[in-house]
């Protein structure tokens, strides 16, 4: 079995292709080698699981369509248990199904890779309709104290080279991704360069290669990252959903409960800087600056712009990762221009402004611009919104 | 003639197969699934299987957590959810011998979608389901495969629902291989579990094995062999069929090999079409 590589990308992933965000999301998640796809229909993440089915046998991958969508989920664990990079997709109510096993996966550092294209909500919702409901359910969806990265690309492109990352941050860092699209995203069509990849070094998983004797699944590492034990390797070593010590076996001693849990929320704190990504557009002397993801991040591009046109003095923060939130990086961005006012324009009754106010904690006044009847946050509205900010 | 019987049990010790340091395991006195991970690790045994090769994923119950006693590649993943990890886990390494502990609770109330979809795509799995008619492990309340009647701490005036043959049930989901044993009956209970391994597609195997700290005691069933007594007189090796004892034991469940059947395996199935794409595109 050779480790997934960039290097061994499929001849059919070059050149300027059009395609839509879930293609770009499964042509991404092959280039960046993954082999197994596990999923369950549903609007509007289906073409992600179509692609899969009819790319992964070409590359020696295998797709499955599963029972449910828990069983997609525990399907993709397996897999990547046995040591073949995985994914799955999802929208909003498969994704809440999905989320017992995706603890599972934070606690027993399983790396696997969730796409979720948001849709309306709560419940069966509008299932055609864009939104962007989950940015909380992607943090703290699951059960219990976790670590779990959330990517949120605004473009197909990004779709393409962000779900390349989640794979790399999941391999290399032994931890769940979601790539979080919302509708739009999901169906937009745009031009993506398969080749213009940058080559990631490290999209390798770490392996257990040292002695079988005395091994330990869950050692604390300097990169808090410990070499994941591959079935036929020769080390036969446990996993479960139980809290775990360095051994693997469940533990309720408190000392070593507490330093597992916390070993694999630290692993994040220390990987920070690979794994925060953010995009800044007119920051420099923001007096307010807009905050947003997705396809409202693109309508606010084009309200930055106007606004701009107007002489007023306004930025755009994008986080792109989204968890953990790029806090230092927008409390510089604030610090360095002076911004004295921010808006936060989601698709939801207020969720990202949550954390841009706990981030910001009074450095900036700041406001939310919501909008939850299925329809997009336009540039006007966000302009006008800022302007108002800005009297 | 050769006394492969005598030359098998003498060869297998079952602590080659058990981590040691995991001793000593938390069964309560009486419990039958330590004698059922026995009968499956001599099964494992004969079939020669490495441990390094061997797989073993369980759910969440008394059941689920015989994985960790096993010196093999083990894998203790969520409540009724071990089928969908093991399907995964088999089709990225179809080298590896994955086998299921799982239990009545875990496997057909929880899990009951997961098994009726296992069985229907054929996939080289052995689910192994410890059926101890209760759930153990979170203190005894009434399972699918509780008897009308029984008490149980949800069922405190008797259970009203009725169980169901959970062996029906994955034959008619299409398993290729299904079989049912007592754990009083240990010699014939490794011999099915090791034509089970052996069987080139999915196999469900039921071993009615018995709590006796919880339900025995709950509803007056005596001891551990009382209970296993009981359990083996209302047994009717399948191959009597409807012979002699038909008028006298009305209600005898089946054991022994239920169902085999040859129909392709999911894996392999799968393979081979992958295969045919990539050579198409060449």
């Amino acid at each position: 079995m050779t480790a997934p590589s960039l290097a061994a990308a499929p001849p059919a992933l070059t050149g300027r292709r059009n395609l839509e965000g879930n293609e770009a999301c499964a042509l991404g998640a092959i280039r960046a080698g993954c082999r197994f796809f596990a999923g369950y229909p549903i609007t509007p993440s289906s073409e992600v699981a179509e692609t899969m089915a009819r790319e992964l046998p070409k590359v020696g991958g295998t797709f499955i369509q599963m029972e449910d969508e828990i069983a997609s989920m525990g399907a993709v664990i397996g897999a990547s248990m046995g040591g073949v990079t995985a994914m799955t997709a999802t929208s909003g109510p498969g994704f809440s199904l999905k989320q017992e096993n995706l603890g599972y996966a934070c606690g027993a550092e399983i790396p696997c890779v969730i796409v979720n294209v948001m849709r309306g909500g709560p419940s069966t919702g509008m299932p055609t309709r864009p939104a962007q409901g989950d940015i909380l359910q992607a943090r703290w969806g699951t059960h219990g104290d976790h670590a779990v990265i959330v990517l949120a690309p605004a473009s197909v492109g990004e779709a393409y080279s962000e779900t390349i990352r989640a794979v790399e941050l999941s391999e290399t860092l032994r931890v769940p991704v979601v790539v979080l699209l919302d509708e739009v995203i999901g169906h937009l069509t745009e031009t993506v360069d398969l080749g213009a990849v940058p080559e990631t070094p490290g999209i390798a998983r770490p392996f257990a290669t040292g002695p079988r004797e005395g091994f330990l699944p869950y050692a604390e590492t300097a990169d808090l990252v410990p070499p994941m034990p591959r079935p036929g390797d020769g080390y036969r070593s446990h996993c479960t959903g139980l809290t775990h010590g360095p051994d693997g076996f469940p533990t309720q001693n408190p000392a070593v409960a507490a330093a597992a849990l916390t070993r694999t929320t630290d692993k994040l704190v220390l990987h920070r800087a690979r794994i925060e990504s953010w995009r800044e557009q007119a920051t420099e002397d923001a007096d307010l600056l807009i905050v947003a993801i997705g396809i409202s991040a693109r309508a606010a591009r084009q309200a930055v712009k106007d606004l701009r046109a107007e002489g007023l003095k306004v930025g755009l923060f994008r986080p792109v990762t989204l968890w953990p939130f790029p806090e230092t990086p927008l409390r510089e961005a604030v610090a360095a221009a002076g911004t004295r006012k921010v808006l936060v324009p989601e698709m939801n009754q207020g969720q990202l402004v949550l954390e841009v106010e706990r981030v910001l904690a009074g450095r900036a006044e700041v406001a939310g611009l919501s909008r939850i009847d299925g329809e997009t946050l336009t540039p006007d509205e966000i302009a006008g919104a800022a302007r108002e900010a800005l009297k | 003639m050769k006394d492969t019987k005598t030359e098998s049990a003498a060869s297998f010790d079952v602590n080659d197969y058990l981590r040691q340091d995991r001793m000593p395991h938390f069964l309560c006195p009486g419990c039958g699934h330590g004698i059922a991970l026995r009968a499956l690790l001599w099964a494992v045994h004969e079939q020669g299987i490495p441990k390094d090769r061997l797989a073993v994923v369980s759910g969440i119950g008394c059941s689920g957590r015989l994985s960790a006693y096993i010196d093999a590649n083990t894998f203790h993943t969520t409540h009724g959810r071990p089928l969908t990890f093991a399907t995964g886990l088999k089709l990225a390494r179809p080298d590896l011998h994955v086998i299921v502990i799982t239990g009545d609770g875990d496997c057909l109330a929880i899990g009951g979608n997961h098994l009726i979809h296992a069985c229907r795509r054929n996939l080289d799995i052995t689910c192994v389901m410890l059926n101890n008619e209760i759930y153990g492990m979170t203190g005894g309340q009434v399972s699918p495969m509780t008897a009308e009647g029984r008490f149980t701490t949800t069922t405190p005036e008797g259970n009203t629902e009725p169980n169901f043959d959970a062996c029906a049930l994955a034959a008619a989901a299409g398993a290729s291989f299904v079989g049912r044993e007592v754990t009083a009956q240990v010699l014939a209970l490794k011999t099915l579990l090791g034509q089970a391994i052996a069987h080139e597609g999915f196999s469900f195997v039921e071993v009615l094995s018995d709590c006796t700290e919880i339900y025995g005691r709950k509803n007056d069933l005596g001891a551990s062999p009382e209970m296993m007594l009981a359990k083996k007189s209302a047994m009717r090796p399948y191959a009597y069929r409807n012979t002699v004892d038909v008028p006298f034991r009305p209600n005898a469940l089946r054991t022994g090999v239920l169902t085999r059947t040859d129909r392709p395996e999911y894996g392999a199935a799968w393979r081979a079409m992958a295969a045919r794409i990539r050579n198409e595109e060449h």
